[in-house]
């Protein structure tokens, strides 16, 4: 068997999950503090992955990105950057496709604290920025690992932007769900079952890590 | 010397009420503020703090001006720089009492003694969910007292504190008021809740 779709799968899944945590961050945090149409706009647009059907996203991602339209057409004149059929395609999609997975966990654990913590840290004569990383993230700890264990195991079963996106090129953009669906295509079912008990085991552990780091007290990974 | 006059619009059930204070504090006097419940006794140190922002007012500290809204000029709580006592206490979980002090000073002497005189020394290493309702009391009243302040806000300070402990406290907190020349200022309902401080009383209800 082929390993390849899965060590690209974990690198993929890797990589989004680190850009996430950097823009999810301070994305989440700014969401948390107060309303304005801008954030809700942004919160909108943010959440629609969760609604809309992968194939519709992964269609306007392929729009976005060809090289022959708007802003993919841009992208290869100036800096002769693909990204429709290659892995930094798959990333940006992933990127997007999964940051609702990120930015929802973060969002609520921040809304959770108490205003009067933050309060307390100003007062103290502490900045903004201090607060955030010696105050907030330490107490929303369980959060960000729920946050970016979700967002990792959600990247792994990516299938229909992928597809759009990234197509079906060996060592390239053929991921572990790509690999199912291509091997029982060709009737090839030991394969298939192979790659997808590698990806349930793997998706597993994660999510029963997410509760034992919880010490038991997680809630659904979904709160 | 601290001058106050702000107006603040508060919400509440019966409808809208504005909260009217023109006061002033002399440098080193303790004031004990009351009035009933959603007066917005709370909102007045938060205004103070610069944590909550009037509608319209002027606040001055010595020389200088840290809110007037006729100026459009408002100070940050980080250079207002006030000793702040929250009623929910606002203790950091991640923190431990040693934690929360050196959060606020990196001076050590001056920790040990906050330390002893809210009594924690044998509590340095425990987190405040580990703490009783007394204990983390004091050590918020030791944080906001750790930053040294020129003027001291406490929310229902001693609420949770028993008599013996309270009278053990607040010699100790006054000989450091003094030391500092800080201005206090208490919001309490509990009439006996002040005993040992020999407190100027003022009254505050919203309109």
């Amino acid at each position: 068997m082929d390993l390849t779709p899965i060590w690209l799968t974990l690198k993929l899944a890797a990589i989004t999950t680190v850009i996430l945590l950097i823009i999810g961050l301070p994305l989440a945090y700014w969401l948390s503090k107060g309303r304005s149409i801008a954030k809700i706009i942004l919160e909108a647009i943010i959440t629609m992955p969760l609604v809309l059907p992968p194939s519709v996203l992964g269609f306007y991602l392929l729009m976005a990105f060809s090289p022959k339209h708007g802003i993919g057409e841009w992208l290869h004149n100036t800096f002769d950057i693909q990204l429709v059929f290659s892995f930094k395609g798959l990333v940006l999609a992933s990127i997007i496709y999964s940051m609702p997975f990120m930015i929802g966990p973060l969002k609520s654990a921040l809304q959770q604290l108490p205003m009067s913590l933050s309060q307390a840290s100003y007062t103290l004569g502490k900045s903004e920025k201090e607060t955030f990383i010696k105050v907030l993230l330490p107490n929303i700890r369980a959060s960000v690992l729920t946050a970016a264990i979700l967002t990792f195991a959600h990247t792994l079963g990516e299938f229909g932007v992928v597809l759009m996106i990234g197509g079906n090129i060996p060592g390239v953009t053929r991921v572990a769900s790509i690999a199912v669906y291509d091997s029982v295509e060709n009737m090839d079912y030991s394969s298939a079952n192979a790659y997808s008990l590698i990806l349930f085991c793997i998706t597993f552990i994660m999510v029963i890590s997410v509760f034992v780091f919880n010490k038991y007290k997680a809630k659904s990974p979904l709160e | 010397m601290i001058s106050i006059d702000i107006e603040k619009k508060l919400k509440a059930y019966k409808g809208e009420q504005v909260l009217k204070i023109a006061a002033q504090f002399d440098k080193g006097s303790i004031t004990k503020i009351y009035g009933p419940s959603g007066a917005g006794k709370s909102t007045l140190l938060k205004i103070i703090a610069g944590l909550v922002e009037p509608e319209r007012g002027k606040i001055s500290v010595d020389d200088g001006v840290w809110l007037d809204t006729a100026l459009k000029t408002c100070l940050s709580p980080q250079k207002r720089k006030v000793g702040f006592v929250f009623q929910n206490y606002a203790l950091f979980p991640n923190m431990t009492v040693q934690q929360h002090l050196e959060y606020v000073s990196d001076d050590a002497q001056w920790i040990n003694r906050l330390l002893t005189i809210g009594k924690l020394e044998t509590f340095t290493s425990h987190k405040p969910e580990y703490l009783s309702g007394g204990q983390q009391q004091r050590l918020a009243i030791l944080r906001a007292m750790a930053i040294r302040p020129k003027l001291m806000l406490m929310d229902e300070p001693f609420s949770a504190l028993d008599p013996k402990m309270k009278s053990e406290l607040i010699p100790g907190l006054k000989s450091i008021w003094y030391e500092l020349g800080t201005t206090v200022l208490i919001v309490s309902h509990n009439p006996q809740e002040l005993e040992g401080l020999t407190a100027r009383e003022m009254y505050v209800e919203s309109q």
